[in-house]
């Protein structure tokens, strides 16, 4: 195959300022496409974190009661119970939180008793069976028993004693025991003692502190009521989600009229509203850079199509002098893959340098090197298919157009 | 002159239609896209005191065990239910308010309406005037009704409008969770863009609907909602979490001048060093006193998301210009037979390239009616998504101002260098290649 390249370069010389435009914005959209796509693709990654639960089936509840009357105990009992009789249910708590559902218990926990010894924070999860519920899958040790569960409200009153084992995740325990085995091993959380019972494959916090820190989360035996920010979450048989939803805000209402339904959500719906940000930019981000591709698309077009039309005439002279169809489109095809990786070449030092900036301003990670082919090569098919229709007018060019004008 | 010109720059987009739509949708596009980012910026980091914000204060103190100290990290921005009664009763600043966020049911004295759950704040008297809160009927409570745990309630526009269809409600009761409140107040539309007084219950959460006196709230035991954070033998329970060692109140005052921050700053670290001398902090004696505006920057308020969109869409913009320059310069140059005609007919250099910027201009004007209408496309988009600007995004006057400005503008300046160019060829020689 044979390359004018010399000829484009000098006719290129010629247009030196048209030229650089066209260069300087193939790089501009070189460089905010390739750090656009790596943006999405890290938000995309952050909103789908696997959460180890049973999310399509999943729903929360919360109410408030007006007045305190009777025995709150027996009427979380009560409440429980019905919701466990509907048909469409498979399994009712009263939990104070849900993976990514934005309220968050915390606190830290650390390997020694001493006062101000290094802690590590974690999310806290609560409720009779929860896990369970939730069908977090346990690797290894075993659930709560059943006469290891306390009222959290008696507690809180000084009625109950502190918990004294606990579930974590496996992330966790890597963080705080290493390659050890976490069973039976120990942890202090101001004053409790809790003996490491049972390990969980994963559980994201309800707010994920940091990303490498999304699953330090750990579990721990409390009986909740449904006040104080504790809500009725509901597992759902198999594709009775909806009307599970229903059903049991129904059935709560029946059991207490007065109380007010604060929200009644489905999993689903939880986690869209904690990741509605990221999705948000995501969406600008591709809205952008499809736009950014459709301009640049278009300019193209347009430079080329004047240059066509200014250089009627010697592609008429060209053709006279044996120069076939074949020869003219690849002249221009060839112009503008020079002109595309020009830009390419200036865009990727570009692309480098937002993301250096990115990284500091937005504690981004940094750009993998695979973004940069990546957004290239985009940018060469882009080219390449915004020049054919001129090119190929270009190629229609009779020879006679050089004995005219 | 200034006619003549705008006929020919004209009769130029009607020869090359094309190439001059591309040109527009261009420079709108890059401008809809940067004016949406620009006010979403805009709205999200607003004063939430206009006026008002560089003299309202948050103090800050220590009283945290040693589990954890690190000298160098932020203090808490709440305090202990000991500190702030302290604080409240010292009554060293102008104004002082020591409030918590929480939800309640209401319900008017009109039984016909079922109770339904709104959100609420219980604070004391001074939150109306620290805060600039206009009042559309009555007025809010004094210092006596707080320390007397008067049954009063102040309610929101919005509340008014729902339980007693926008009339004066002054001297009407309110049913809160189960107590009697006699209303004192109605409150205009009003909300603090950011929720700076309260960044744990939403940092844009809207107005709370219902505003009634902090030690009534606890006398009543209303519904608490908000942060809170508890160490050593603390507890979260809502029973005694006046005697827990958890800060859960938001403490705010008012300090007109550089003499009245300066005296509160003095009283506020005496206090501090009184405590650790009791033996009440078992921290190194701390205090800060932080104004509004250093609060939301320290809290980080504005998402990192909106400021990255406003770059990304300010760097579309510079490609749609540079687009447009070279789409510009390709366009004079075509016509640059005509112009040398009219250079040769005597049109000096200087009124040729007027013309031509005129005709860049009149781009810039175009891209601006298509900026807006994608602006307020982008904005209607925005508000259909559940994030915090949805119910914020709106096009106001400086932002359409601002976007007509920058529109012309930018054209007109990527007018000037194909202008310049296309002026700068010999006439002889354009009309030579004729």
């Amino acid at each position: 195959m044979r390359l004018d390249v010399l000829p484009i370069l000098s006719t290129l010389r010629r247009h030196r300022l048209t030229a650089t435009l066209l260069v300087l914005q193939i790089a501009l959209t070189c460089a905010i496409v390739s750090n656009a796509i790596f943006l999405i693709g890290d938000r995309l990654g952050w909103m789908t974190t696997p959460t180890g639960v049973a999310e399509d089936r999943l729903m929360r509840i919360v109410v408030s009661d007006i007045g305190r009357r009777g025995d709150i105990h027996a009427r979380a009992q009560a409440d429980l119970a019905e919701l466990r009789g509907l048909p469409g249910v498979e399994a009712a708590t009263i939990g104070n939180s849900l993976p990514f559902s934005g309220t968050t218990w915390n606190s830290d926990v650390s390997r020694s008793p001493v006062q101000g010894a290094p802690a590590t924070a974690v999310t806290l999860y609560y409720g009779e069976g929860l896990a369970e519920l939730l069908g977090s899958r346990l690797v290894a040790g075993r659930f709560f028993r059943s006469d290891e569960y306390a009222w959290l409200d008696d507690h809180l009153q000084g009625k109950a004693p502190g918990p004294t084992v606990t579930l974590i995740t496996r992330d966790l325990a890597t963080r705080l025991f290493g390659d050890g085995d976490p069973l039976g091993r120990t942890l202090y959380m101001h004053g409790d003692v809790l003996r490491v019972v049972g390990v969980l494959e994963r559980l994201p916090g309800a707010a994920g502190f940091t990303r490498d820190r999304a699953n330090d989360s750990i579990v721990l035996p409390w009986r909740m009521v449904p006040a104080s920010g504790g809500g009725y979450i509901v597992r759902a048989r198999e594709g009775e989600t909806q009307k599970a939803l229903v059903d049991a805000v129904k059935a709560l209402k029946r059991l207490d009229p007065r109380r007010v339904i604060v929200s009644a959500r489905t999993y689903p719906a939880i986690r869209a509203r904690f990741f509605a940000d990221d999705r948000a930019t995501a969406v600008t981000l591709a809205a952008v850079s499809i736009a950014l591709l459709v301009i640049t698309a278009l300019g193209i077009v347009g430079l080329a199509s004047f240059w066509v039309g200014q250089r009627r005439r010697q592609i008429g002279i060209r053709r006279a002098l044996g120069a076939s169809r074949k020869d003219i489109l690849r002249y221009f095809q060839t112009e503008n893959f020079l002109l595309a990786s020009m830009g390419i070449g200036l865009g990727m030092v570009l692309a480098y340098g937002i993301n250096i900036v990115l990284m500091r301003e937005y504690e981004l990670p940094g750009l993998p090197l695979v973004y940069l082919p990546v957004g290239a090569a985009i940018l060469w098919a882009l080219g390449q298919a915004a020049v054919l229709a001129p090119a190929l007018r270009a190629a229609s060019v009779p020879p006679v157009v050089a004995t005219r004008g | 002159m200034f006619g003549y010109y705008l006929e020919l720059a004209l009769h130029s987009f009607r020869r090359s239609r094309a190439l001059t739509a591309l040109m527009i949708v261009a420079v709108a596009l890059g401008i809809g896209a940067s004016m949406t980012t620009l006010t979403v910026l805009h709205v999200l980091s607003g004063d939430p005191l206009p006026g008002r914000s560089g003299s309202v204060f948050l103090p800050r103190l220590d009283p945290r065990d040693r589990d954890g100290y690190d000298p160098y990290a932020a203090l808490p921005s709440q305090v202990t239910w000991t500190d702030g009664v302290d604080l409240l009763h010292a009554r060293r600043a102008a104004r002082q308010a020591l409030m918590v966020g929480g939800a309640t049911a209401v319900q008017s004295d009109e039984r016909e309406v079922d109770p339904y759950l709104v959100t609420a704040r219980y604070t004391t008297g001074d939150f109306f005037p620290m805060f600039g809160v206009p009042f559309r009927f009555g007025a809010g409570w004094s210092a006596a009704d707080d320390d007397g745990h008067a049954r009063v309630a102040v309610i929101a526009a919005s509340l008014n409008d729902r339980l007693f269809h926008g009339r004066n409600s002054v001297g009407r009761t309110l049913h809160v969770d189960g107590a009697d409140l006699r209303i004192v107040g109605v409150l205009e539309p009003w909300r603090a863009v950011p929720h700076f007084y309260d960044l744990a219950t939403g940092e844009y959460a809207g107005a709370e609907e219902v505003f009634v006196p902090l030690f009534t709230a606890r006398e009543l035991k209303l519904k608490r909602n908000g942060g809170i954070e508890c160490w050593g033998q603390g507890r979260t329970d809502d029973d005694r979490i006046e005697s827990s060692t958890c800060v859960w109140l938001q403490f705010w005052v008012q300090l007109d001048d550089a003499a009245a921050v300066a005296s509160y700053r003095a009283f506020l670290d005496g206090y501090a060093h009184e405590q650790v001398a009791l033996g009440r902090f078992t921290r190194p004696s701390a205090s800060d006193l932080t104004n509004v505006r250093r609060y939301l920057d320290e809290r980080q308020v504005v998402p990192g998301d909106v400021r990255l969109q406003v770059w990304i869409a300010l760097g579309f913009f510079v490609v749609c210009l540079v687009n447009t320059v070279g789409l510009m310069l390709a366009k004079f140059m075509r016509g640059a037979g005509e112009l040398g005609v009219r250079r040769a007919l005597g049109a000096s250099r200087r009124s040729v390239f007027t013309q031509l910027v005129v005709e860049a201009t009149l781009i810039g004007v175009a891209g601006g009616v298509g900026g807006l209408l994608f602006a307020l496309l982008g904005l209607a988009l925005v508000r259909l998504q559940s994030t915090a600007a949805a119910q914020l995004a709106h096009l106001d006057g400086t932002m359409l101002a601002a976007t007509f400005a920058a529109s012309i503008v930018a054209t007109a300046l990527a007018g000037v260098v194909p202008a310049w160019r296309a002026c700068r060829v010999p006439a002889a020689l354009q009309l030579k290649s004729q």
